[in-house]
């Protein structure tokens, strides 16, 4: 039988596939699965997988060159297997196992699900905020952005010392607080989006804020000294004592 | 070899069959991607594609590094570089690895194309298990993580090379070489086609095991509830063995392993630090890439013996360094 029917499918797999990695890369579609420094080297591996893939067509469609063109220095020993079938087990995986290379394929081009959001806020506790040893004041502005991380820190940690007196805008979706009352997140990633976790602030005061649960929200106010306990996880959260709130369309870069 | 033949026929086989699919695929589009509609299902795919868009630089990486090992180094490199006798080629093979910056994923078609090239497969066991714990970039992000614990660089450094030595020195005692069964690679003459062809067959093989792994692991981040490991914190012995079997089912990338368990503050050092030594050396995904790399024969005996080993290693290092 000739296995270059099954070389050529192959290589038509490794194209979709990186085919798939380089539109994700080229457009901001990868930014809903990992972080912004990924993506010189998607770039580069998605290109990569085409030129394996042009190679392995290349070579299937040039007819074998014969062996003496090639001298055969290092390649002596290790080749036990070399023509004998004897791997049957291996060999008869390979194949099978190639075709789930197409699911990336299908959910990068076809589903391209969003990024996680208000589902995975409500299902695992808030992060815990990170103690810093020093709160430098917030830079110029009014109001000033902050984000949700570095809020819930100065307020946590420094008892919102750098917080006080200012006027600050923190961008996030709404997610559901312990006590079923609207709260700000946002998902923080560290390197993929399998390793994201929520910080949630709590909101307090302000209009009634009546918007369907993963509304992004840009929202304006002063630090509160209200504090409560997430109960997935007994995490502090932090409140911010709204003045207005006003929906927004979902930032490129949903992460923080 | 005629049931290999026709398994062959019948596997992945034609083009014709992909591009059935593929039609289908195009035609189906609409009702496809509505039925990812539900947000628990949403987050699965989601976590699913980023497990594997994070991972595929890194496998790529490990590819091609094992494609040029296979194809441009002459076996009497290796014979030359590490130490004749296996027992000491086992820690120089490990030491090795803490200069090679990448995650477990590549890691193991590297370990293959070691032991196709005539490396002791106890080195390059080894190798295998100590490159993702205990690389430049993995300690950094270590560090990082845990700005007020920097004991914790040193700990895990230590268990993890201490387990990776071990482990190699059990497999000289106990091993059986016909445990191990890498995939059946043709002769080929000429480097460049003998190179694009390792490239495109270990891409096929490792890749697909990935996406078994980054299946399993999106199932369990998305199943399991938070709740749960919060009652498991309290105890000392149930939270190392929790965070160790999450280590396993989470199977994230090495680089990001040190954020996640420093997220899990309820947990003591001693079994976040295990956490973090269990999961580069045994996840899911790596089991998956194993089994396909190495044979399952091989996979069933290494898996729970790098975990034993890895609970065991990690709490001694904690008890005593923590």
């Amino acid at each position: 039988m000739d296995p270059a029917v099954n070389k050529q499918a192959q290589a038509v797999v490794l194209l979709l596939f990186g085919g798939a990695i380089l539109k994700a890369s080229w457009t901001d579609l990868y930014l809903r699965y990992v972080k912004e420094g990924l993506r010189p080297f998607l770039l580069l591996t998605g290109a990569f997988l085409v030129v394996t893939s042009l190679m392995t067509l290349w070579y299937e469609y040039r007819p074998a060159s014969p062996p003496q063109d090639a001298p055969d220095d290092g390649r002596g020993d290790g080749d036990s297997d070399g023509h004998g079938h004897g791997d049957g087990h291996g060999h008869g995986h390979e194949p099978r196992v190639g075709w789930l290379l197409l699911l990336p394929v299908v959910g990068l081009l076809l589903v391209a699900p969003p990024a996680l959001g208000a589902f995975t806020a409500d299902q695992s506790g808030s992060l815990p905020a990170a103690a810093e040893s020093d709160y430098g004041p917030l830079p110029e502005g009014d109001p000033v952005p902050v984000g949700l991380l570095d809020y819930a820190s100065r307020s946590i940690y420094d008892d919102g010392r750098s917080l006080t007196g200012r006027r600050l805008e923190l961008t996030g979706f709404v997610a559901t607080g312990p006590d079923g009352a609207p709260m700000l997140a946002r998902i923080v990633v560290s390197c993929c989006a399998a390793d994201g976790r929520p910080i949630k602030v709590g909101l307090t005061g302000g209009p009634a804020l009546d918007v369907p649960s993963g509304t992004w929200l840009r929202v304006t106010g002063r630090h509160s000294p209200q504090r409560t306990k997430d109960p997935v996880n007994q995490a502090d959260i932090a409140y911010l004592e709204v003045e207005q709130w006003q929906p927004i369309t979902p930032p490129k870069q949903q992460y923080e | 070899m005629a049931e290999t033949q026709t398994l062959d026929r019948r596997g992945i086989g034609s083009v014709e069959a992909l591009a059935a699919a593929l039609i289908l695929l195009v035609i189906f589009r609409g009702p496809l991607s509505g039925l990812v509609t539900g947000p628990r299902l949403q987050a699965w795919t989601t976590v699913f594609v980023s497990v594997l868009v994070q991972a595929v630089p890194f496998l790529v990486f490990g590819v091609l590094l094992s494609a040029i090992i296979a194809v441009f180094v002459p076996s009497s490199f290796w014979a030359r570089a590490l130490p004749k006798h296996p027992a000491l080629a086992v820690p120089a093979a490990s030491l090795a690895g803490v200069v090679l910056p990448g995650c477990e994923c590549g890691s193991v078609p590297i370990a293959g194309s070691l032991i196709r090239r005539g490396v002791t497969p106890a080195a390059a066991l080894a190798f295998l298990l100590a490159s993702p714990a205990i690389n430049p970039i993995v300690l950094t992000a270590t560090a990082v993580a845990f700005p007020g614990n920097p004991e914790m660089v040193v700990a895990r450094a230590l268990a993890s090379l201490a387990v990776a030595v071990v482990m190699g020195w059990l497999w000289l005692r106990l091993g059986r070489a016909d445990w191990i069964r890498l995939p059946h690679q043709p002769d080929i003459a000429g480097k460049g086609r003998a190179f694009w062809s390792a490239c495109r067959h270990d891409m096929i093989h490792a890749g697909g095991y990935l996406v078994v792994g980054a299946a399993a692991a999106a199932t369990i981040s998305v199943l399991v509830p938070e709740a749960w490991l919060q009652t498991l914190a309290s105890n000392p012995v149930l939270s190392i063995l929790a965070l160790a079997v999450l280590a396993v089912l989470l199977s994230i990338c090495s680089e990001a392993d040190a954020f996640v368990a420093a997220s899990l503050s309820q947990f003591s050092l001693t079994s976040r630090l295990v956490f973090l030594v269990v999961g580069p050396m045994v996840d899911l995904k790596l089991i998956a890439m194993q089994t396909g790399v190495f044979g399952r024969r091989f996979a069933s005996r290494f898996a729970p013996a790098t975990f034993a080993l890895a609970v065991l290693a990690g709490s001694l290092t904690g008890w005593i360094l923590l």
